[in-house]
């Protein structure tokens, strides 16, 4: 059977030279980074590399990269680290409706904690208003925190913009740049903010490393008390495979992002002009030029997400959905319905998020099996029959 | 994906009586597309029996595969049998749901009961108008 991954939003696979890089670390060279002996030393040194590489893949300075073990600490870390270290200037964050739940979880975490939290909502297409940001701020507020792109819908903020904002209010600026960074150029100074998150398992590194920036000055809170690793920072043995698998990644990343971005996006975009023509009622969610280069999400209007997932997924095609019976929480997107989407359209999303290891065949293959799926399925479906009824009734 | 039973993938890969019943007898319809599900299920009554039992479902994979269960349970049964299919029993047939599932998406017997309670209201009604019309003769 043919297989097709698009679910690389997930995670994307692990890349060869990645793999190589990591093994030694899972073999003899398994010593801990914080010992003074040659052992210590090796992974030390490996540690510091990855630092560098990933220093160099933003644009920041290597004792500015935290290493953490995910995007979701990465996150949690800045969102209640920054607030916490500058509680007593104000206890007032703002963040966006569409953040990904480790910031928004977070934010929502601070707020059990005495912390007032101000959500910025988003356009149609989930695009945030600076001004909106602006409006937002208030002599106590201490954190802003704006997503680079969003990771369900693909649309890219203006960071730029909202970086000019808080710099005027002397407020500092996290951006959760996890489906960016590896992605898409990501330079700390050009967007202009004070933090940002990044994960390797989303640009071909392993699961289990991810890095948070922090400009220096920046004051940060650790949660995770102990020792002095990363700095004093983040207390805890390094996973140090996993983190030298994060910088290999990283180093590539940079050095192929042009040629891996015109190739995932001549993909996406045929996908996304595509399959609305060959199906009806299919809604583009995401901004339409404005996006990240892999994603290419959908609304099947009259059928749910899960089941089309289970259809696609018996036809060799992994990809995921935001609706409610996908999700353990069983709510559809917030993501979605923030942007103004009815729950009815919202249980109907599909995010097919291409990888460089996508082909157009694999595009040719979805474009075949998708029509008689969303075929099947409506013929299924009680809220179809009555939209057809419905629009036979008014000729 | 949730983990799903090989019955539950079998009644969700091949679902038996889709479709709608032309001049149903009684119709049921439960849940609404906020929660994410929603049945619609038809039936034909002759004799007191579930001649005909058709199904329209939106829904997860779970929401799909009980309906079908159900529409099979149902059929041929008379309508106080029918009747006493319960969630538990629909969920039993399919060798298990998962636990999240077991109430957002087991509304198939919800459906059914409310088809069948169409159909009894109706027949009252129909009744009381024959009762009715009775009525009007002998006092003409």
């Amino acid at each position: 059977m043919i297989k097709v991954y698009l679910d690389n939003a997930s995670t994307t696979p692990i890349l060869p030279a990645v793999k190589e890089a990591m093994l030694p670390y899972l073999g003899e060279d398994f010593g801990n980074p914080s010992c003074i002996h040659s052992w210590g030393d090796v992974a030390r040194e490996a540690v510091e590399t990855a630092r560098e590489q990933v220093a160099q893949l933003i644009g920041g300075n290597i004792e500015e990269i935290v290493f953490t073990s995910s995007g979701t600490e990465s996150n949690n870390f800045a969102i209640k680290g920054l607030a916490l270290a500058q509680q007593n200037k104000g206890k007032h964050v703002v963040v966006s409706a569409i953040e990904h739940f480790s910031v928004l979880h977070s934010a929502k975490t601070l707020e059990k904690w005495g912390f007032e939290l101000t959500l910025v909502p988003v356009d149609k297409y989930g695009v945030v208003d600076p001004d909106d940001v602006r409006k937002s701020l208030r002599k106590d507020t201490v954190l802003v925190s704006i997503m680079h792109a969003n990771n369900e819908v693909g649309t890219l903020e203006p960071i730029r913009e909202i970086a000019r904002i808080t710099r005027e209010h002397g407020v500092v600026l996290h951006t959760d740049a996890v489906a960016t960074a590896g992605t898409v150029p990501v330079d700390i100074k050009d967007l202009g903010v004070d933090a940002l998150s990044l994960a390797g398992n989303q640009f071909y590194g392993p699961k289990g490393a991810g890095a948070l920036w922090v400009k220096r000055g920046v004051r940060i809170m650790p949660l995770l008390d102990g020792g002095v690793q990363e700095g004093g920072r983040r207390a805890g043995t390094e996973n140090v495979p996993a983190i030298v698998g994060l910088g290999k990644a990283a180093e590539l990343a940079k050095a192929d992002m042009t040629r891996r971005t015109e190739h995932i996006a001549r993909l996406r975009d045929r996908l996304l002009k595509e399959l609305p023509a060959r199906i009806e009622h299919v809604v583009v969610t995401g901004h339409p030029q404005d996006r990240i280069p892999g994603n290419a999400s959908f609304c099947i209007e009259f059928i749910e997400g899960e089941s089309m997932l289970m259809l696609l997924n018996s036809q060799g095609v992994a990809v995921t959905s935001g609706s409610a019976c996908t999700s353990r929480a069983l709510l559809a997107s917030h993501v979605l319905i923030a942007m103004g989407l009815s729950h009815e359209i919202a249980q109907g999303s599909l995010l097919f998020s291409f990888g460089i290891d996508n082909t157009s065949a694999d595009v040719e293959h979805v474009l075949e099996v998708m029509p008689p799926i969303v075929e099947r399925l409506r013929q299924m479906s009680p809220l179809y029959s009555k939209f057809i009824k419905a629009s036979k009734g008014g000729k | 994906m949730p983990a799903y039973s090989a019955k539950v993938m079998d009644h969700f890969m091949n679902p038996r009586n889709v479709g709608e019943i032309e001049n149903p007898d009684g119709v049921g319809e439960v849940g609404n597309p906020v929660c994410g599900d929603m049945m619609t299920f038809y039936i034909k009554v002759q004799d007191n029996r579930l001649e005909d039992v058709k199904f329209k479902t939106f829904g997860c994979g779970a929401a799909i595969a009980v309906s079908s269960m159900v529409s099979e349970m149902a059929k041929g049964k008379t309508l106080d049998e029918a009747a006493r299919i319960t969630p538990k029993l629909v969920a039993e047939e399919l060798e298990g749901l998962p636990k999240q599932k077991f109430h957002c998406s087991n509304l198939g017997a919800q459906a059914l009961n409310k088809a069948i309670e169409d159909y009894r209201s109706k027949q009252k009604k129909v009744a009381g108008g024959k009762e009715n019309e009775r009525q009007k003769t002998r006092r003409r």
